[in-house]
């Protein structure tokens, strides 16, 4: 494995600073490397500094959670590693691929073939059932028809909704409406699935079923990064990362964020 | 995204909003309606003026008096052949006692025609023309004028002067580039001076009606139209509006059964016609119903072209979120815009294939409750199905590359 000086990246007390200089590809088990990651957005003619320089780097089978309070930019910084934008200045790689530097078809077949992405408000198509909603990403890979149906199964299987793959979202309970999001951001076999408060417009009963699928997912090997304003659904992710200003407050292991921020997980 | 994905999904948007892709297909739907319905009337009018009774549809102000008809109007029977036959031709003498009590408005000519050959100093050998013998307002009804020299004066009609009237194709053959006015041609051995050169009649389906030459009834030119000098071909009466025209038939019917000195019993042993100019007439009106049939129903289409890109407008800011969420999913702008491209056209075809079918339809109802005969022409249900899928695409281009531009952080957004 890699060390984190490989990467132009070293370990300052709790957070990740760079070192080496920018344009070095990072090796193959770091799934997600930005390095002086920043994005402005002019509202208006006020120019607002939304990242101020983000270095980020997530290894492959991570289960990352990026919190941080509203205007912190982690809104804008899961848009950048979701490949919906493009940072001003600095530089993201995905899974080995400098994306910062893509054009607009490339970073959507980047979205396709690399991200599976769960919103807080699911983001379903209505008049869609739940397969045809799985199966949606692969058509835009190209994939037949057939082969298509096979793999939405599988994928709604694995979230254990084999039973009403014909139902449509409104036929579905909220959880099990993002458990169809989750089916359809797996069902590419993508490198990262990025999760926008996967939990914000459900119960906390509900929640708790949808973290344990995605710890699930985690433990299977696959690699999540995890937004959130929420410290207890942070804090079912292994790692923490804390984001204020657009910048990295903390970057730490889940026990020592559970410990800095006094939470008892699993009460709410 | 395959194109036959991009069809599907298309076809399910349609049938998932049935009532919004019917309102969008209604322009569409009815401009093609309309076209094939106007030009099967008008197809089946023509046809039905070029083979059926013509002065049943359309009355025009001017009749012939000839022996027979001279068009062929429906199936004729042999009896019907031989009764023509025994008829005695028109004389030259019949014409002044049928033309006695025509009021003063109307006008007449009478004329006999034949192909004959002409020949000059210039054309070597002797030239095929229509040749034409007329006395009376051969050229105020014809509407005929010159564009050199002059045309022939009533006296010289009526003294049977050897001047003639000749068409342009008729000049180019007898006095090739050279300026005929003047000069001299024979016909029959007989020498004529040309006086006037007539305007173009134009050409009906590549053929000329300009290789004639026009003189007095009275000159010797009519002894080269018919086996007899004095057998007139036909007398052309032109009235001043229809109901006259009834009338003064009535009159020259009269007068001419007292001429023949027929008893009530007999059938009339001449014939009154105004199919000639019927004919003319309905070509002319034909015109106007094909332009008719294609403005109408153009009216529709650019009202069902708004129509579509209306509702594609409509359909893009709706589905934003849609957009946003494809975007998401690895659509890319192509993906989008074929996908909104493809509802378009797809819209606009299925609303001309609705429009075909009622176009049809509606066609066969008209020929069914009307006097009004319709033909669905073959080539108007291509047309019309061609233009329905054109209509969408042209009104889905702008709609369609609005969508694949958005960004799909602003369309997530979107509630």
């Amino acid at each position: 494995m890699s060390t984190l000086a490989d990467i132009g990246l070293s370990t300052t007390g709790e957070r990740l600073a760079v070192t080496a200089s920018n344009g070095a590809a990072p090796g193959q088990d770091w799934v997600i490397v930005t390095r002086q990651l920043k994005r402005e957005y002019d509202m208006g003619g006020e120019i607002v500094r939304a990242l101020r320089g983000v270095d980020l780097a997530i290894r492959r089978n991570e289960y990352v959670a990026i919190m941080g309070p509203s205007g912190s930019g982690k809104s804008t910084l899961m848009n950048l590693i979701g490949c919906l934008d493009t940072p001003n200045e600095g530089e993201y790689w995905l899974n080995g691929m400098l994306v910062s530097e893509m054009s607009d078809d490339a970073l959507a077949r980047v979205r396709n073939k690399e991200i599976g992405f769960v919103f807080q408000t699911f983001n379903l198509l209505p008049r869609a059932s739940a397969l045809q909603n799985v199966e949606l990403p692969l058509v835009y890979a190209g994939v037949s028809a057939d082969e298509r149906k096979k793999r939405a199964t599988e994928a709604l299987e694995r979230v254990q909704l084999g039973q009403r793959i014909h139902h449509r979202p409104n036929e579905l309970s909220g959880g099990q409406r993002q458990r169809v999001a989750i089916a359809r951001a797996l069902v590419n076999r993508p490198s990262i699935l990025l999760a926008d408060e996967p939990t914000g417009n459900l119960d906390s009963t509900t929640s708790e079923e949808i973290m344990k699928v995605f710890e699930e997912l985690a433990r299977q090997g696959q690699t999540v990064v995890m937004v959130t304003h929420e410290p207890d659904i942070a804090a079912h992710a292994r790692r923490v990362v804390v984001l204020r200003d657009g910048v990295i407050a903390s970057d730490e292991q889940r026990e020592k964020f559970i410990e800095r921020v006094g939470l008892t997980h699993s009460a709410h | 995204m395959p194109f036959f994905d991009a069809i599907r999904l298309a076809l399910n948007t349609i049938r998932t909003q049935k009532l919004k892709s019917a309102f969008t297909l209604l322009g569409v739907c009815i401009g093609v309606m309309f076209l094939i319905s106007v030009v099967s009337i008008v197809e089946g009018m023509g046809r039905y003026m070029e083979e059926d009774l013509i002065g049943k549809l359309i009355s025009v102000n001017t009749f012939e008096l000839r022996h027979r008809p001279n068009i062929n109007m429906g199936d004729i029977d042999e009896a019907t052949w031989e009764e023509y036959r025994k008829r005695p031709r028109l004389d030259i003498t019949d014409v002044a006692p049928a033309t006695a009590n025509l009021p003063a408005d109307t006008r007449w000519y009478l004329y006999s025609e034949d192909m004959v050959m002409a020949s000059s100093s210039t054309s070597g050998k002797p030239r095929q023309v229509r040749g034409l013998a007329v006395q009376g307002a051969f050229f105020d009804i014809k509407k005929m004028g010159v564009t050199r020299g002059r045309l022939l004066s009533e006296q010289e009609l009526d003294r049977g002067e050897k001047s003639v009237v000749i068409g342009i194709d008729a000049a180019e053959r007898l006095f090739p580039n050279l300026d005929p006015i003047g000069r001299e041609l024979k016909m029959g051995g007989v020498p004529y001076r040309v006086v006037g050169l007539a305007e173009s009649q134009g050409k009906v389906m590549g053929m000329s009606f300009d290789n004639f030459v026009i003189a007095s009834f009275r000159s010797p030119a009519r002894r080269l139209l018919n086996s007899r000098p004095n057998i007139v071909d036909a007398v052309v009466i032109q009235s001043p509006n229809v109901p006259a025209m009834t009338e003064n038939m009535e009159l020259v019917r009269a007068a001419m059964r007292g001429q023949r000195q027929l008893r009530p019993a007999q059938k009339d042993n001449f014939s009154l016609q105004t199919a000639d100019s019927a004919l003319e007439f309905w070509n002319k009106i034909k015109g106007y119903l094909v332009l008719a049939g294609v403005a109408l129903p153009a009216i529709g289409l650019v009202v069902g072209a708004i129509v579509i890109m209306n509702i594609m407008l409509v359909a893009v800011a709706e589905r934003t979120r849609e957009i946003g969420i494809r975007k998401a999913l690895g659509a890319k702008r192509r993906d989008i815009l074929l996908q909104f491209l493809i509802e378009a056209s797809t819209l606009g075809t299925l609303g001309s294939a609705i429009g075909v079918a009622l176009g049809i339809g509606l066609a066969q109802l008209i020929a069914a409750v009307s006097p009004l005969p319709a033909s669905v022409a073959p080539w108007s249900i291509v047309v019309g199905v061609a233009l329905g899928a054109g209509v969408g695409i042209i009104s889905g281009v702008y709609p369609a590359s609005r969508a694949s531009r958005l960004d799909p952080i602003m369309a997530l957004r979107q509630e």
